[in-house]
């Protein structure tokens, strides 16, 4: 059964629901399942909170490293040295999100108008 | 008395009007950077979502019910290859993992005292990168008893904007020119790189992050659709590991 499967209105409602919300809710309420048997100062929270970090520290190296749309056509040497650049400004600049990513961007354009 | 005082804060249940206030701060607070950043990536993936073929409506109804981004553009990567709905569904849960022990972490920071646990439930519904690492972030500035009015606050009011900016960009997201585009992918990678540096507390996270970021990329092109539940677990045992040994030396 695929999205154009069935000719109704319905059809590619139900399908989002089932593949889609079914599919990422599960995971949330199992976390809620398990986050309820934990206190938040044991040491198998120290574990899980490194897990937690470790996935989206993934999704942020691929964002960077293998981006979508227009992001995919600049260097990858230029995503990573403005991404560096950016996360330098942050530590300098009294850990300051805005100055870390105003850096970041700064240095990606500068860098696509001197490569492109 | 001061105490009884103390207790109404900490211990008793709160009034609607008490509940009401910090819904509206936690809907306040996702006026910021962060919320403003992930307006722009809604941008883009409602010019993802339009070049693919799906209805606006469609597009709206499933960042209400699926929320997180990866898991949507997984779903409609799955829909554009042409998958039967068990395969769409495995390659969505499997985007999804990483849900799971954010979700561990987040629920005994926002559980009061008295707290239901269908309320756990129904909030954890809300959970993705942004407003876990704002509620992270400010969690501990809020009232045990009134963490998951805040949370609520900030949790619907972005999904709620976010569907109104689908809607509103879905036609003209694709049109943008290719510097603004590239400048606006960019934003969001750099983002959640600074905020979950400044959110994690302990040792382990810094050295989650570090490992996570070379094992995601470094195992997406030898295993494809493992590489962040790879990056994650892998990485997430090492910055453990690498924690637990740093404190034996220095204990020793």
């Amino acid at each position: 059964m695929t999205f154009d499967a069935l000719d109704t209105w319905w059809w590619p409602y139900l399908f989002i629901l089932l593949g889609g919300w079914l599919a990422t809710d599960s995971f949330r309420f199992l976390g809620v399942y398990l986050g309820g048997r934990l206190s938040e100062t044991s040491e198998v929270m120290v574990l899980v909170r490194a897990i937690a970090t470790a996935f989206v520290a993934a999704v942020i190296g691929n964002l960077i490293v293998f981006p979508g749309g227009e992001l995919r056509a600049t260097p990858i040497a230029l995503r990573i040295g403005a991404a560096a650049i950016g996360f330098v400004t942050f530590l300098l600049v009294r850990r300051s999100v805005l100055a870390g990513v105003v850096a970041a961007e700064i240095v990606l354009a500068a860098g696509i108008m001197l490569t492109m | 008395m001061w105490y009884r005082g103390f207790m109404s804060i900490e211990g008793d249940i709160p009034t609607a009007a008490l509940r009401l206030r910090w819904f509206f701060r936690g809907a306040l607070k996702t006026i910021s950077l962060p919320g403003f950043l992930l307006a722009i990536s809604f941008v883009g993936f409602s010019g993802l979502a339009a070049e693919s073929g799906f209805t606006v409506t469609q597009v709206v109804f499933m960042t209400g019910v699926v929320w997180a981004i990866p898991a949507k553009v997984v779903l409609i990567g799955a829909v554009m290859s042409g998958n039967t709905l068990p395969a769409a569904a495995l390659a969505v849960a499997l985007s999804s993992v990483r849900l799971m022990p954010m979700v561990v972490v987040l629920i005994p920071e926002i559980r009061g005292p008295r707290t239901p646990r269908w309320v756990l439930y129904a909030l954890s519904h809300l959970v993705a990168v942004t407003s876990w690492v704002l509620a992270l972030e400010t969690l501990r500035n809020v009232p045990r008893n009134l963490r998951t009015s805040y949370y609520f606050g900030i949790g619907s009011t972005l999904v709620a904007t976010n569907m109104v900016v689908v809607f509103l960009t879905f036609s003209v997201a694709e049109h943008l020119p290719p510097l603004l585009s590239a400048s606006l992918l960019f934003l969001t990678p750099i983002y959640f790189l600074t905020s979950l540096w400044s959110s994690s507390r302990e040792r382990s996270g810094k050295f989650a992050m570090v490992f996570g970021m070379v094992l995601g990329p470094g195992f997406h092109t030898l295993l494809p659709g493992a590489d962040l539940f790879i990056g994650g677990i892998v990485g997430g045992l090492a910055a453990y590991g690498a924690h637990r040994i740093i404190r034996a030396r220095s204990t020793a």
